[in-house]
Parts: C-alpha cells; structure tokens; sequence
C-alpha cells in the first residue's frame, strides 16, 4: 500500500479523535469534580446525535449550527439528572452510583429505541462529500469542521475553568470538598452545573459526530465505553488528557481498522487500556493521588 | 534481652525529613512511652515498625529478625500487633466479628476463633456489646474494639497508637488497668504513643521522646520529664495533662 | 429448628417438587431463574463478600461456554470433561486480571473497568477466532427433547431444571459455609477497610486472589450449562457487557453480601422481566424497548428507595 494511505488514514483518525476527546472531556470533567462515573455518557451522546438529525431532516438545520442550541438542551439533562437523580447517591458506595446510572442508560437507550426505531439515521449536508487535499492529502470536509469546533468548544471549556468566577469555583470544589463548604460554596449547585457542563460537551460532540457517523441506539453504551478508555488512557481528571486520549485512540482504531480488520479495532483500544491501566494507572496526563 | 530494636532509621517524603536516625529499643516484658509535640515523627516511626513504610535507611529488629522489609500482614503474624490513630472498625461487622478477624490468625476454626474473640472482648469490657454492629460505637468503645482486634492475634508486641485520646479520665484509668494487667499477666511488650501525658506517666517504664524527627531524650518517667531537652521542646506546646 | 432453617426446608421441597407442577414453559422460567441466582452468587463472592467489584463476569461465562462447547464441537467430548477445562480457564483468567490489578494497585471503579476492558477484548478475540466459529457463532449438536443421555447432558427440560437447582443448591451452600468460614470473615474485612485488614494479619493479596479464583471457577460452570442448554454461542451475545450487567442486578437488587439476595433477586427480575412481556404483549404494546425501559425504571426505584436491596428489608419484616 501507499504510504499516503496511511498518512490519510491517519489524519482521518486524528479528526475524528478530537471529537473523541471532546466526548470524553465531558466524562473526564464530571469525575474529575463530582467523583461520579457517569455510565450514562455515550447514551446522552446518542441523544444529541438524535436532536441533531431530527432538526436536519425537518427543518435542514445544520448539525454545526445547532450545536450551541442542542449543548444548551443536554446542560439542562445534565443539570437536572444530578440535582434530582445523582445528588443523593453522591456519598454512596460505587457499585450503588454505577447501578444507578446503568437503570438511566436503560432507560435512554431503550427510550431512544422506541422513539426512533433501530435503523440508523444520519444527516446529509451540502459539504457531506466535499473534501479538501493538501498535496496528496486528501481530507474529508466534514471532518475538518468537526474538528475544528471540538478544538474550538475545548479551547472554550478551558478558558472558562481558568478564567471565570464559576469555573474557579467549580475547580476549588473539585481540589478540597471540605475546604469549599468551609468558604461557602453553594456545592450542590457547583456538581450540578458541572454535570451540566460535561452532558453540554457530549451534545456538542454529538452534533459533530452525527456529520460522521449515522446514529442508532447502541452505540449509547459503545460510545460510554469508548469514552471511558479514552479518558482512563488519557488520565481521569485531565482535561488536556482526554483530547490526547482521544486523538490517540482515533488514530489508533483507524490504523487498526487498516492493519488488521475494521471490526478489530475496538480490541485494540482496550488492549491499550489494560495497558495503561497497568503501567500507568493515573493515565498519561494524570497525576498521581 | 531487647524485644524490638530500631537502629538508626529515617523516613522521608518527598524532601521533608519525617524521621532521621532515630534508635531505641524495648525490653521483653517492658512498657515503653514514645511521646513528642505533634508532627514529631511518631506516627511514621510507628507504622515503619509495622510495615506500612519501609524506612529508607536503618534496620528493625523484632525478637534478633530484620522485620523492615516485611509487608503489614507479615509483621502482624511475626507478633506485632497494632492499633490505628485513626480508628478503623469494620464497620459492617458486629463488634465479635471484628474480633474474630483478628482471631483466625491463630486459630484457623471460627468455633476457637469467635471463643478467643468473645474472651478478649470480656476483658476489655465490651462483652454486652459484642454482637451490635461496630458501626454503632462511641469513640470511647471503638478505641477498645482496636485493641480488643489487635490482641486477638497474640501480639508479643503491642503497639498502641493514641488510644486514650478522647477518653474521659475514669476511662483511661480503666485502660491503663487493662494493659498493666496485660503486661503483668501475660508478658505482653508495650509500646505506645501517647499524648495523654497522665496515661504515659502511670503505665510506662521507659520513655522515649521525639522532636522534629529525631530522638532528643530517653529514660524513666521521671528522668524524662526533668530533661532540659524536653522541657523546652514541649514549652509553648500545650500538654495534656 | 430456627424460623430461618424452617423457612429454607419449605423452599428446598417446593423447588423440587416444581416440574410437577408447572408446564414447560414456566419450567424454563424457573430455569433461568435458578441460573440467574446461581451466576449472582458466584458473583457477590468477589464483590458482596470481598469488595471487588467486577462488570466483567460475562467474560467467565463466555470463555467457560466456549471451552465445554469446543471440545464438544470438535472432538465429542461431553461437559463431564468440559467443565474441568472451562473451570480451569477461567480459574487461569481470573488469576491473571486479579494478580494485574491487585500488584498494580488498581482498585474502585478502575478495577471494574479493567474487568470491562478484558471482557470486550476476550469478546472481540473471539470474534476473530475461526476456530471457535467467529462472529458466526458456534452450533452444537441438538438431541431430540425426550432422550436422557446424562454423559453429554442431554435431555428434556426437567433434566436442565434439575441440574441448574442442584448447581444454585451448592452455590448456596457453599457460599454459607464460606461465609462463616476463615475466608468469609478475611474477605469482608478486606471489603470494609484494607490497611485494617492487613494490620491484622491477612495477606490480603492472596486473599482477594481466591475470591476471583472461586468466583470465576463457579461463573465457569453456568457457562457450561449455557453452552449446552442453548447449543449456540455468538461471541456478541455470550461476553456482551449488558450479560455481565444482568448477572449483577439480582444480587444489587435483592442484596449484595447476603445469601438470599440474589436468590430473591433473580426471582423478582425474572418474574418482573417475563410478566412485563406477557402484559405487554397482552395490550398488544410488542414495542421493541419498552421492557427494558420498564426495567430500568424498577432498577432505578429499588436502588433510589432500597439501597441495600430487597432481602435486607424483607428478612427484617419476616423476622429471620
């Protein structure tokens, strides 16, 4: 084979990964403040990726346009799963958490079933078969402005944990629980909103990804485990750990896919995962605890 | 004959020096106070002794064996026997159960294990409540349950980690009563970090004392309290008494 | 005799006298009912008894399945045989995941990814491997319903009841016994605090180790029998993570670390499962979905409401 397959192969993988890693950004912010592994996460993912075609097929709404509308819906999900659902279960055991969270993603999946059927569904925009080359490069279009707004909702997220009021705070809460009671932090209301934040990241990323790949109901729970070795390899917490994880695991399932077989490439991943599991448990950005 | 022997261990983390050089040793049969201000090193010189750190130079020496390399549960069945600072219950397990873990080191039928348990319970006064949930204990209680633990497996070496702490004055006069009688009966060492000074003064024989990581006095009770070293170590430090 | 003793004799004739009195299909009910309380008490020996929690049994299931299932396929051999290789793997697969995570120091919600991560990567293996038939999946020899042929454990629907009664019956038993044992009293104290647990002696290590191991050898044999109950094995099914989910939730919904609990659980979801599709299909509602959404919901309300489990509360009420 060419080389140039290769190189595309492999830009093609580093662009979906960065959707990826916003997905699992999502996931990673979540546990990283409220120590809560949302087992729900690709199945909020497939919601978004649900919104996004039905406003495409009924009134021709961009999926990248309708991001901002469609992220603002799953804050409002998010926010409210954990003020109502999540909030009580915060000092439970973890196997009493993650039952929780898998009667939600029974419950939206199957929903998700019974609403839209099992066909997939995907969109088709005027760029759906554009493409750019660079050189030999051949890129497809869809994907460079998938990624480009992955990079630029990222870039956004980390502006605001640094420099607004509610994302120092939010940060504060995550570093000393204790210490943020004691200063009078409105905690319950921080979780709430950082749930809400991280369920906004995975509707952005839904949008995205529905430019991607057409959606049906399970991939909810492949895309929560997809989201949990990305965020593991890249370090639970990290929020630079999750891109790079991303983009790790989107090339490496496409060179996989290459290599070896499509439907292989998934064991790929997870044999990094137990491999970073092993050697470096806190993940590559992680730090120790 | 010296029952356990610290020759010369230090312990860092990360930079802050926890423990430098520090030598001591306990007699068989003896009682021996460690004391010092708070952020001393007592603790981490304690949980070295019990494996929970190796040290990072020097040697322990438990009844003439090298034990500074042994994992917790090793040094446990070599016969130390420890106590928490910080209790640790289980807390979904009755308070004979809790016992019995600590039982089953030596004896490997629950039968033996849970009679051992419920003797051991007797003796520390907590008979009545053997079979609530430890969970439901005042502090008080749950400071003996830890030691009620720790003498199930058959220590030769009991280390006692601020038990008195929190307890009213009548009940750690009892305590003292039940290690006395521990020593005296069954020949059980005792080494203990204490800051309830009365406690310290009633039950041990020598004391060694610990300040900024290292060892600055050893002695009687009462050559230790007359120390200059010590005297201005604990000066502006507010003491138990 | 105890209430309690009492209470478990009248359960013990009642189950055998079942397939008397029930037809064929409520006799494959309660199968599955048996099977479900056998695979959660094999189960909460690792997570109910010593703390460790796996969303991966799927993979022993899977791998016992396949090894009984292969020999048979390939070389005749019946399960006799079969289930001393499939215990023996998974035995071998449970002691390489736990000597990992535990020398490494992996624990909570990364230990039970990591039980993810080798059941997804067993699943797919399998699904590349020709030899065991790949994503096809592999067929074994179906007998006519009314032979008995005990050697290849074949037979009517009465034997596969009585054999999965027999395996719930000794799990139970042996987790009774391993429960007042050395290793019962071991395990939970590793389960409710570690550092305490090695201070008193227990080489927790070794320990947590023959927790997998028992665990993954009981999780083997119900692989055995659902390799030669069904007679067919689809990579995608077998090791599927929503079969390790369902091993799981009778033992969360009836109790974890007790031993009625995923007795009482297993009955509760089957029965709620199988009535849910009869009254659904009853209202002519056969809508693809609509049971697990219901299933979700019942899960949800005992995990908001009992979070301890069913069997906690009810041996309460029933004074046992």
């Amino acid at each position: 084979m060419p080389a140039e397959i290769y190189l595309n192969v492999a830009v093609s993988g580093l662009l979906t990964g960065l959707v990826y890693g916003l997905m699992a950004l999502g996931l990673s912010v979540i546990f990283g403040v409220v120590r809560v592994v949302n087992f729900a996460h690709g199945e909020m993912m497939t919601i978004a990726m649900y919104l996004a075609v039905v406003l495409f097929s009924h009134y021709r709404l961009d999926p990248l346009v309708m991001m901002v509308p469609i992220a603002g819906v799953l804050f409002a999900l998010g926010y409210v799963m954990q003020r109502g659902l999540i909030n009580p279960f915060i000092n439970r055991p973890e196997h009493s958490q993650f039952m929780l969270l898998v009667a939600l993603a029974l419950i939206l999946v199957n929903g998700l079933l019974i609403v839209f059927g099992p066909d997939a569904q995907g969109v088709q925009t005027s760029y759906s078969f554009a493409s750019f080359a660079v050189g030999r490069l051949i890129v497809d279009a869809n994907k460079i402005y998938a990624a480009l707004a992955a990079l630029a909702v990222a870039a956004a997220l980390f502006a605001f944990f640094r420099y607004t009021l509610a994302g120092k705070a939010i940060r504060a809460c995550a570093d000393n629980y204790a210490g943020a009671l004691v200063v009078g932090l409105d905690v319950k209301r921080l979780y709430a909103l950082t749930f809400g934040i991280g369920a906004a990241c995975v509707g952005a990323a839904g949008c995205m990804m529905v430019l991607l790949v057409d959606v049906t109901p399970p991939l909810g729970p492949a895309y929560t485990l997809l989201a949990f070795v990305i965020v593991i390899v890249g370090g639970l917490g990290s929020m630079g750990g999750a891109l790079l994880g991303g983009v790790l695991i989107g090339v490496s399932e496409a060179l996989a896919g290459l290599f070896i077989a499509p439907s292989a490439k998934s064991m790929f991943s997870f044999g990094l995962l137990i491999l970073i599991l092993l050697l470096r448990p806190q993940g590559l950005l992680g730090r120790r605890t | 004959m010296s029952l356990l022997d610290v020759r010369s261990v230090s312990k860092h983390f990360r930079g802050l020096r926890a423990v430098h050089e520090v030598s001591f040793d306990v007699a068989e049969g003896g009682i021996q106070g460690l004391i010092g201000p708070n952020g001393a090193g007592k603790t981490t010189t304690f949980n070295m002794i019990a494996g929970v750190y190796a040290p990072d130079t020097g040697e322990i020496l438990f009844a003439g064996r090298a034990i500074h390399r042994l994992r917790p549960d090793e040094i446990c069945a070599a016969g130390i026997g420890r106590t928490f600072q910080i209790v640790k219950p289980f807390a979904g397990l009755s308070v004979l159960d809790n016992v019995m873990v600590g039982a089953f080191l030596r004896e490997r039928h629950a039968a033996n294990a849970r009679a051992a348990a419920a003797k051991i319970l007797e003796r520390l006064g907590l008979g009545a409540k053997r079979d609530l949930p430890a969970s439901s204990l005042t502090l008080p209680d749950r400071k003996r349950l830890e030691v009620a633990r720790a003498l199930a497996t058959r220590p030769k070496l009991l280390l006692l980690d601020e038990v008195m702490a929190g307890l009213r004055p009548t009940e750690c006069d009892q305590m003292v009563a039940v290690f006395r009688e521990l020593n005296r009966a069954d020949g059980t060492t005792i080494l203990l970090i204490e800051h309830v000074m009365r406690a310290v003064m009633a039950l041990a024989r020598q004391i060694a004392v610990l300040h900024h990581g290292a060892l600055i006095a050893r002695g009687t009770p009462e050559q230790v309290v007359r120390d200059p070293a010590v005297l201005e170590c604990y000066l502006g430090e507010e003491t138990e008494v | 005799m105890s209430r309690a003793s009492v209470s478990l004799a009248i359960l013990a004739a009642i189950l055998v006298a079942l397939p008397f009195l029930l037809g064929n299909y409520a006799l494959s009910v309660a199968t599955l009912i048996l099977y479900f309380a056998y695979t959660g008490q094999a189960w909460n020996v690792m997570m109910g008894f010593a703390g460790q929690l796996s969303l991966g049994h799927a993979v022993y299931v899977g791998v016992g399945a396949y090894a009984a299932g292969s020999l048979f396929f390939h070389y005749g051999i019946g399960p006799w045989a079969g289930v001393l290789l499939a215990m023996a793997l998974c035995v071998a697969l449970g002691l390489i995941i736990g000597f990992l995570a535990f020398r490494f120091r992996i624990s909570g919600v990364y230990f039970a990814l990591l039980t993810i991560a080798f059941a997804e990567f067993t699943r797919i293996g399998f699904d590349h491997l020709d030899w065991t038939g790949g994503p096809g999946g592999m067929f074994l020899r179906v007998a006519q319903r009314d032979t008995w042929d005990l050697a290849n454990f074949r037979g009517p629907p009465l034997m596969y009841y009585y054999a999965m009664l027999a395996l719930a019956a000794g799990a139970f038993a042996l987790c009774a016994w391993l429960l007042r044992s050395r290793a019962g009293y071991y395990w939970q104290a590793i389960r409710e605090d570690e550092e305490a647990a090695q201070a008193l002696g227990i080489n927790t290590f070794r320990w947590k180790l023959l927790a997998v191991a028992i665990s993954a050898a009981m999780t083997a044999v119900a692989g055995v029998f659902f390799a030669f109950y069904y007679n067919n094995l689809f990579p995608e099914q077998i090791f599927h993570i929503s079969r390790s989910i369902e091993i799981i939730l009778g033992p969360v919904i009836g109790g974890v670390g007790t031993l009625f609990g995923p007795v009482l659980g297993a009955t509760v979801l089957t029965l709620l499962s199988d009535g849910i599709t009869e009254a659904l299909a009853a209202v002519g509602w056969e809508i693809p979905g609509i049971k697990q959404v219901f299933y979700g919901v019942v899960l949800l309300a005992v995990v908001m409401f009992l979070p301890n489990g069913i069997w906690p509360a009810l041996a309460r009420r029933l004074r046992l």
